[in-house]
């Protein structure tokens, strides 16, 4: 449907600028509202004094401290996730990866299950800890699954999507295990983070996330004629002169980077980086330089929607964006499955 | 002879529509029946041995003896043996009859579907019959256990259907592949929608046993209300044996040689859930066992589901009782969820399968 409205709009515009813009002023709508919602309510006028500097104390809190570096974090996160997510299906020319499906969150998770475990100060004081231990996860998590993978010089689409589940399935029952070792407080903690919040944030969070996106979103971006070229089959790929298995491990490393980064702060959120890239190829057509922006800002888009609806469909209790996440995210990912032949 | 001829032909036939055969062709006509019985009484013996294992080990621990006289020789008044006959015995009894449970289930699947990674688990049964029973716990919580059987069969039918219906929709059939995926995504879509409706009822907590799965806390009361569950579903599925070693062959075969594959499906499917579904309604939805049991049991034993299903139902049972067992000697005196152990069995085995030639996957 929103196909359809985007084409009967194109008249002056290109049309991806067009849903760029779109996208963009829908974030910042989203924002606004997410802004007002919550707990206590800001009328959008007090949102638009408080943000001039004109509110009162209490609302600069409630604004400045709370809910603004939430907003950021989800943009952040979604656009990390659907960074990653793209890069994965184009690199394994498989329209059904993501980095939730293939385990690669899961091992992020493990990674920051144990450094809470093993240094359990970690958790409040350090958050610029917390992604380098996702990472590490993560790695770990994507050499294992490539390792298994390969087989006989290649690794099949199927091959990969399977033995990322199984090894998904592996992380975490050793991830319950090291998280029964902790004591009920972090636990807690523990199963919220992994089924992906957003709650406990503030502006040192938002600083621990901030230089991976910074550095990896436009390295991805600069990486698009590249993705492009790997669609085409390595045959191809090789051709036109690509150094087509250097640049697909370094391109791989890029959406580790981008997924763990992402999951330290905001837990295993799956789906994301599934759905925005096919709904970013709806829109504005397969090739990368357009598509992967437009995914980007639906990322952001998504799980900006997605945590707006957490903290306040079953207000006061607050539902962890995964889940809501999962609701949404699952449904589509079974029509698209549905489709593929 | 002639039947053999019959046989190579759907076996290239399905080859070439894409369809992977659950197992080499050479393997095709392999039935052993003295392996099978070896099978049976070996893993028989085995199983008795583990029970007593189990029961004997403990917080308190409690020599064989003791468990013999506390069996066959009963005195309340003993506390051993009131350990023994209200703790103990229901949970590895509950233990052994869930394993042979999800086994037996995971082996018709398997039959039925042609589809080496056919399982509760991984078809969202498991998921299914959680999601219910989540939802029977919190709307309707005086509805005691009959009733959450019930709810429990209920989900387990949703959970299946729902990945069923997928794969049977999309282009191309039901791949291993697509089975698989689609069950993960079900599975986290029933999961999720369990885990808000916890969270937001303030249950958590209360349902985390649940959740993680296990026997632990097992009383004789849910082992006299699976049995005859699991009775019926035993003696359906080897009334169904017969046909599911010919379904197993192809549905062209089968109808070639005269079955009504429908109504065999039908039966099996029946059978599949009241298995699966009792089953987590006692111990959680505990994974892999339905996987991995079936595939051992065919490798030892043959294609010959007169034999596959009651030796995949003793060395299931032989399996979670055992898993149970290291559940609570890894890590004394906490317990291990069972879930994990099982796990551990079976994602080597799943990677193992995943690596195996996956043409058509």
């Amino acid at each position: 449907m929103i196909d359809a409205i985007f084409q009967s709009n194109v008249r002056t515009l290109p049309q991806p600028i067009k849903v760029m813009l779109l996208l963009g002023a829908l974030i910042v709508g989203t924002s606004v509202l997410s802004l007002n919602l919550g707990f206590i309510q800001l009328a959008p006028l007090d949102v638009l004094r408080t943000v001039l500097g004109q509110g009162t104390e209490r609302q600069e809190l409630i604004l400045f401290q709370f809910r603004l570096p939430r907003i950021v974090l989800a943009i952040l996160i979604g656009m990390g996730l659907a960074a990653s997510g793209a890069i994965l299906q184009g690199v394994s020319r498989n329209g059904l990866a993501d980095p939730g499906l293939l385990g690669i969150n899961a091992g992020a998770g493990l990674g920051v299950i144990a450094l809470v475990l093993f240094y359990p100060s970690a958790q409040a004081s350090v958050p610029f800890l917390l992604p380098l231990a996702a990472l590490g996860g993560a790695a770990g998590a994507a050499l294992i699954i490539y390792a298994l993978a390969f087989k006989h010089g290649e690794i099949t689409p199927s091959r990969l999507l399977l033995v990322g589940i199984a090894v998904g399935f592996g992380i975490g029952a050793v991830t319950l295990v090291f998280s029964l070792r902790m004591d009920p407080n972090v636990y807690r903690f523990a199963v919220v983070w992994l089924a992906g919040t957003i709650s406990a944030t503030t502006w040192s969070y938002v600083l621990a996330l901030l230089p991976w996106t910074a550095v990896l979103v436009p390295l991805t971006i600069y990486k698009a004629r590249l993705l492009n070229v790997l669609n085409l089959g390595d045959q191809i790929a090789l051709g036109l002169g690509a150094a087509v298995e250097w640049q697909r491990r370094l391109l791989i490393l890029i959406a580790v980077a981008l997924a763990g980064s992402s999951v330290a702060v905001g837990g295993g959120i799956a789906f994301i980086g599934l759905v925005c890239p096919h709904l970013a190829r709806r829109l504005v057509g397969p090739s990368h330089q357009v598509m992967l922006p437009v995914t980007l800002l639906l990322g952001a888009l998504l799980l900006v929607i997605a945590d707006t609806l957490a903290r306040n469909l079953l207000a006061p209790v607050e539902i962890p964006v995964g889940i809501v996440v999962a609701i949404i995210g699952a449904p589509y990912f079974l029509y698209l499955l549905a489709r593929t032949s | 002879m002639a039947t053999v001829d019959l046989r190579r032909d759907a076996a290239l036939s399905t080859d070439e529509a894409g369809h992977r055969l659950p197992l080499e062709p050479e393997q095709e006509w392999r039935s052993h029946p003295a392996a099978a019985m070896l099978v049976l009484v070996g893993g028989t013996l085995a199983l008795v041995f583990g029970l007593f294992l189990s029961v004997s080990f403990g917080a308190a621990d409690i020599d064989v003896t003791t468990v013999w006289r506390a069996v066959f020789a009963y005195n309340p008044a003993d506390t051993d043996h009131l350990i023994i006959h209200e703790v103990r015995l229901p949970r590895v009894v509950a233990g052994a009859m869930i394993g042979a449970c999800f086994a037996v289930a995971g082996a018709m699947m398997q039959g039925m579907t042609r589809n080496p990674l056919a399982s509760p688990s991984l078809m969202g049964l498991n998921a299914g019959a959680e999601f219910v029973l989540v939802l029977a716990l919190v709307f309707v919580p005086w509805i005691g256990f009959n009733g959450l059987i019930m709810a429990s069969f209920a989900g387990a039918t949703l959970g299946a259907g729902l990945v069923y219906g997928i794969g049977s929709l999309s282009r191309g059939g039901l791949t291993p592949v697509k089975l698989a995926l689609a069950g993960v995504a079900v599975s986290s879509l029933l999961a999720a929608l369990s885990s808000g409706v916890t969270i937001y009822y303030d249950l958590a907590q209360n349902l985390l046993f649940f959740f993680a799965g296990g026997v632990a806390g097992t009383t004789w009361e849910q082992v006299h209300l699976l049995l005859p569950w699991l009775a019926i579903g035993f003696t359906g599925a080897m009334f169904l044996a017969p046909s599911i070693t010919v379904l197993s062959l192809g549905d062209e075969v089968a109808k070639g040689l005269g079955q009504r594959t429908a109504l065999v499906k039908t039966g099996g499917s029946v059978v599949v859930v009241l298995l699966a579904g009792s089953a987590v309604w006692v111990g959680g939805p505990i994974g892999f066992l339905g996987l991995v049991a079936p595939h051992i049991t065919r490798f030892l034993v043959g294609l010959d589901y007169r034999w596959i299903i009651p030796c995949s139902a003793v060395l299931g049972a032989l399996t979670l009782v055992l898993a149970d067992l290291g559940a609570r000697m890894v890590n004394p005196p906490y317990e291990t969820p069972v879930g994990v152990i099982t796990a551990l069995i079976g994602v080597p085995f799943f990677l193992y399968l995943a690596r195996r030639d996956t043409r058509g996957m």
